[in-house]
């Protein structure tokens, strides 16, 4: 939907913008900026305020540029009991936090599609964790954490049965659920465990966000389709007043959990990790979950009426308010914590949603903020009294005041603001620096690419009173939920290269002279160097038409970026690229006899274009004899 | 009227030589730590050697060892096998870089080991390593020895000279 208000693509820039995000050859932006990359399936990263893409990390998507699901080594991080699934639809990103701030040490990641959270590792930008959820469907309102990160949580978008059952889809009532999973994390590690599912009624769960301070044990889902329609939901989920915010006592469930008040029931699910030592993916496939259902487990769950399918569930730096989103909602409803407790205590509640208590509205509101605009969506906080809404319909940020509910600015868009984002805008500490509206309709913001157009992101400095526009930037995928943490938090420990010395790959060449092809019957391995700039061996014969050949590609340089690359003529598979250090493994079974030259991909000094080789692939059957090296030249010059 | 264009061509023929001239290439000598994964931080080990026969770099007295530590000598091959004989053949042949026969003679033990530590600033800034440059045309990969394996190399340097 377009906005309403004409605006001309100049408009809103004035006075000193460009200075504030020039960044200067050879200088660095004071903020890295994780955007989730939708249904691209990876994370970019942007550096800010210069709106410079710095890098993509490939997450839930194979990457054919450096080899991630196509090389031996990083194919198990996309298994799952489906097989390998070479693609996702990626939606939100947390940061990992201790004491409620960030501490920049893992990125998490939600796959909506087939159910999935990854963790990132923000000292090398690697995917290193992938789990899979089972009981679950359209993993929307993850991966959001606790204060501590004791937790990361995954809730259903869609309700389904639990189980293997066959039912009809018009059972949706009696036999779809939603869940609320639980994701421990180890405070060292950072491996994730399914610790716990809560089972919920047939909803829709949307966005979740953890409380904080005095909310701390608390964890707030928004729903909506709590009509329980399972088909036109854009009529039939859009019926009541009301839908819920689903405030859960995470810590009770702890204990429940604990005191053996949950059901294991068998349930298959992928657990992905990538072992740094190894440089080796592996996947384990899980077998069992604990269930908790809210009949057995008292005081665990409540539900808050919020007004029209609420997207946005955002609690603010004191964990005293948690404002709803409702998209559809001409106001939006701001719920006190200490009311909401208040109202438990004093059982002020309005009946129960298939068991689960329903608070009372004004028992557990602090406040409406009046004509905000038109579709809320999402709601961030600036650490000083305000907060920040993106209005999808009206297309802009509308700032307003925690304390009076008072709306004090607006500032347009360009077009239809899904998330919005201000570093740490969601934790106890936000920078109230800079603000990034990612939008969802792009029309004339950049010079036109045909039908599909990227996605435009804009940056705000909100420093002042009033919001101003700083800065437009093309994305790429389609951004949802945003996360940015300062440069200086993460800049200093980021890996420059692999100690060759601790290479802990199976098959790594420490050296040329380790330099080997080994035949086990028709499984070939070689064991193969590159160094600037030459690979070693880069002469193999004895290889047939059939043979599948593993080409284990040790870098053996130790300095930064200077990765070697590696890619094989016909090969219908990706190339690699190998970083300092480290040995990734690219296969290649060859159906056809003939000569296939390999290369370095990536331009690594003046003579790269040197650094190249070939494999000669025999006939099957037969008897070129095995043979390899580098810088060996035949002294015959009529062999065959 | 017909209309000339008129047309000024300027043909810049660059000669691509990878970091050729570039001074600021972030240079480290920060020894690898326990981590599998080496982080770093930058330093420039900027300490000018006052003899420049020594090269540039932390290393400014060396002293030798007669006779040679065999277990140094051990270190240095292990090193010399991971990290160097892809490059380089123990022999005076040229293979990627120079051949490490004479290398003792030719270069002071301080120089070799600044060079091997310090590679980035003295490639950018030590003649002889500039000279080496125009020679071979591709600069010698910072392969991050430690305090320890430079020393290491030194000894199997001499042992392949024959020193004692």
């Amino acid at each position: 939907m377009q906005s309403c208000k004409m605006k001309n693509t100049a408009s809103a820039v004035q006075g000193d913008a460009n200075s504030k995000v020039y960044v200067a050859p050879g200088k660095y932006d004071e903020y890295y900026n994780f955007v989730s990359g939708g249904f691209n399936g990876q994370v970019s990263v942007y550096g800010l305020p210069s709106g410079r893409l710095l890098k993509l990390i490939p997450v839930f998507s194979v990457f054919p540029e450096n080899g991630y699901g196509y090389s031996e080594e990083t194919k198990a991080m996309l298994n799952t009991t489906n097989g390998q699934i070479p693609w996702d639809d990626q939606h939100h990103l947390e940061l990992s936090q201790t004491n409620g701030e960030q501490d920049g040490r893992w990125l998490f990641a939600n796959a909506n599609n087939t159910p999935r959270v990854a963790r990132i590792d923000l000292s090398t930008f690697k995917t290193v964790e992938i789990l899979q959820m089972p009981n679950s469907a359209g993993n929307h309102s993850s991966p959001f954490i606790t204060e501590n990160t004791e937790y990361v949580v995954a809730g259903t978008r869609f309700s389904v049965p639990l189980g293997t059952e066959d039912v009809p889809i018009s059972s949706f009532k009696q036999n779809f659920h939603s869940t609320a999973s639980f994701i421990s994390v180890d405070k060292t590690s950072g491996n994730m465990a399914l610790a716990f599912q809560m089972v919920l009624p047939g909803m829709n769960l949307d966005l979740s966000h953890a409380g904080k301070g005095p909310s701390h044990d608390w964890f707030f889902f928004s729903s909506y389709n709590t009509e329980q329609a399972y088909t036109l939901l854009e009529v039939n989920a859009s019926q009541k007043d009301k839908d819920y915010i689903i405030a859960v006592n995470w810590k009770k469930a702890e204990e429940y959990a604990k005191a053996g008040k949950g059901k294991k029931v068998p349930a298959e699910y992928a657990h992905n990790t990538f072992d740094e030592s190894k440089q080796l993916a592996s996947s384990v496939i899980e077998h069992e979950v604990l269930l908790l259902d809210p009949k057995d487990c008292p005081d665990m769950i409540y539900m808050i009426p919020c007004p029209k399918s609420p997207h946005g569930c955002d609690l603010d730096p004191t964990g005293e308010y948690i404002v709803g989103s409702g998209k559809l909602a001409a106001l939006i409803p701001v719920f006190s914590f200490s009311k909401m407790i208040k109202a438990i205590g004093d059982k002020q509640f309005e009946g129960d949603f298939q068991g689960i208590p329903i608070i009372k509205y004004e028992a557990a509101l602090y406040g409406e903020v009046q004509k905000p605009g038109l579709g809320p969506l999402h709601t961030e906080f600036d650490g000083k009294g305000n907060a920040y809404t993106s209005m999808f319909l009206s297309s802009e940020v509308v700032k307003w005041s925690l304390k009076d509910l008072k709306v004090l600015d607006r500032a347009p868009t360009y077009y239809s603001v899904g998330h919005l984002m201000i570093p740490g805008g969601d934790t106890r500490k936000p920078g109230g620096k800079y603000l990034v509206a990612y939008n969802k309709i792009t029309k004339d913001r950049f010079l036109p690419t045909g039908p599909e157009l990227a996605q435009s992101a804009q940056l705000y400095d909100i420093s002042g009173d009033k919001m101003q526009l700083l800065l437009d930037f093309p994305t790429i995928g389609e951004p949802h939920y945003a996360q940015a943490l300062p440069a200086s938090l993460i800049q200093g420990k980021q890996v420059k290269f692999y100690d060759i010395n601790k290479n802990g790959n199976e098959f790594v060449t420490m050296g040329e002279k380790k330099a080997n092809v080994v035949r086990k019957g028709n499984r070939v391995d070689v064991y193969m160097t590159a160094i600037r700039s030459h690979l070693v061996p880069d002469n193999i014969e004895g290889v047939f038409v059939g043979d599948d050949v593993y080409f284990h590609v040790t870098n053996l340089e130790q300095d930064w970026d200077i990765p070697h690359g590696f890619a094989i003529k016909n090969n219908p598979n990706a190339e690699l690229l190998v970083m300092p250090g480290e040995t990734v493994t690219l296969k290649f079974s060859p159906q056809k006899q003939g000569i296939y030259p390999f290369y370095c991909t990536d331009f690594c000094s003046a003579l790269h274009q040197e650094m190249s080789g070939y494999l000669r692939v025999s006939p099957k059957g037969s008897n070129t004899p095995l043979k390899f090296g580098t810088g060996v030249v035949a002294d015959t010059s009529a062999q065959k | 009227m017909k209309q000339v264009p008129l047309l000024a061509s300027i043909v810049i023929a660059s000669l691509l030589i990878y970091s050729c001239g570039s001074g600021s290439q972030p240079s480290s000598s920060e020894a690898a730590g326990d981590s599998s994964m080496v982080v770093q931080e930058d330093k420039t080990a900027s300490q000018a050697a006052a003899d420049d026969s020594k090269g540039k770099g932390k290393f400014t007295e060396v002293t030798l060892t007669h006779p040679l530590d065999k277990a140094m000598v051990a270190g240095g091959k292990t090193v010399y096998d991971v990290k160097c004989a892809a490059c380089h053949k123990l022999s005076d042949e040229k293979l990627v870089g120079p051949g490490w026969k004479g290398v003792t003679d030719r270069r002071k033990p301080e120089w070799i080991m600044n060079f091997v530590t310090n590679t980035d600033e003295m490639i950018d800034k030590d003649p002889a390593a500039q000279a080496m440059l125009e020679q071979c045309m591709v600069r010698m990969p910072n392969q991050h020895l430690t305090d320890d394996e430079a020393r290491h190399v030194l000894e199997y340097m001499r042992e392949n000279d024959g020193k004692n």
